[in-house]
């Protein structure tokens, strides 16, 4: 299953928007929030998104979902073949993502269902 | 150039930095998050640390180690931007920066591939309110001087005072890039910080030049 981070300059919000998708698409998909400074305190940490991408890493590919500013620099480090940057709204970008990982589809799948979150209307 | 130059240059940007952390913090506070001086500080804090600990052989690794450092340790979206600046300009030196000293000319290309590396990253251009405006037009006054056959004194001159001209022409810029830009209008009439800092890095290569001897 393809895996998901959460990367946020604030600690509490990854891990909250990860406890909101994991109740929408169910806990068997691999997600983990890397949001804050280890100190706790707001700001990005690699160490904690190193941490975060090697325990959700299955093997069938990484999605990082980051919120903003210096978030999206921190993830765009870890870019390789099988780790992705969704450029996408942090919360519902999560949501598509986890969802569509959750089906078991691949990589590029996931990335893309991600990416429709862009255009969801809310009215 | 060699590691000895570029260690003070590394310290140079660490008491530069120490120094101006307040101004810096001030700067972030009105169109940021108020992090910049003091992550600024504990990165290049943490340079120096790391060079003292385990101090590189070759130009080359001593950047690399450098940029690999302020990733790590900076915490803000300077990190990944300097450290990349660092790590770029420290690969670029290759197989000259194993040798024990770089020349005028090499530095420049090594700060234009780190330069290349930030715009990269940071999907940044001139004009977009961000440290590239300061960066930019630095790399770009080194290379006219190597061009032109200059000293190293007059290169660092040129490129420090073309660093704090493009970082005070920030000042009525619109953000396009980094958090400012969520401000839109309201980012105009702030230095940026990461300009301002950008400034005082290429400052510090004329202090750690008149630490020669």
């Amino acid at each position: 299953m393809v895996g998901i981070v959460l990367i946020s300059h604030s600690g509490p919000l990854a891990v909250e928007v990860a406890a909101l998708a994991a109740q929408i698409c169910g806990t068997a998909v691999p997600l983990a929030p890397a949001g804050g400074t280890p100190d706790g305190g707001l700001g990005n940490s690699t160490e904690l998104v190193a941490e975060a991408i090697s325990r959700v890493d299955q093997g069938d590919g990484v999605i990082l979902v980051p919120d903003l500013g210096g978030s999206v620099l921190t993830a765009r480090l870890f870019e390789a073949p099988e780790v992705v940057v969704a450029d996408v709204p942090f919360v519902e970008g999560a949501v598509a993502a986890a969802v569509s990982a959750s089906t078991g589809a691949p990589l590029r799948a996931v990335l893309a269902a991600a990416e429709e979150a862009r255009t969801f209307r809310k009215l | 150039m060699d590691t000895a130059f570029l260690t003070r240059w590394i310290a140079g940007i660490a008491d530069a930095v120490r120094a101006e952390r307040d101004r810096l913090t001030e700067l972030d506070a009105a169109i940021g998050d108020a992090d910049h001086g003091a992550n600024l500080d504990r990165g290049f804090g943490a340079a120096v640390q790391a060079l003292a600990d385990d101090p590189p052989a070759a130009p080359g690794a001593l950047l690399r180690l450098v940029g690999g450092t302020l990733i790590s340790r900076v915490g803000g979206a300077s990190g990944p931007l300097y450290g990349t600046a660092f790590r770029e300009a420290g690969r670029s030196l290759g197989s000259s920066g194993e040798a024990s000293e770089v020349s005028l000319a090499d530095l420049a290309r090594a700060l234009r591939a780190g330069l290349d590396g930030v715009t990269r990253l940071g999907s940044a251009a001139e004009g977009d309110k961000t440290m590239v405006d300061a960066f930019a037009p630095a790399v770009r006054a080194l290379e006219t001087a190597v061009s032109a056959g200059a000293g190293e004194r007059e290169a660092f001159e040129a490129a420090a005072s073309a660093a704090l001209a493009g970082a005070e022409a920030t000042v009525p810029m619109v953000a396009r890039k980094g958090r400012a830009s969520y401000l839109g209008p309201r980012s105009a009439g702030h230095e940026d910080p990461g300009a301002a800092s950008c400034a005082l890095i290429f400052a510090a290569l004329c202090t750690a030049d008149q630490g020669h001897g």
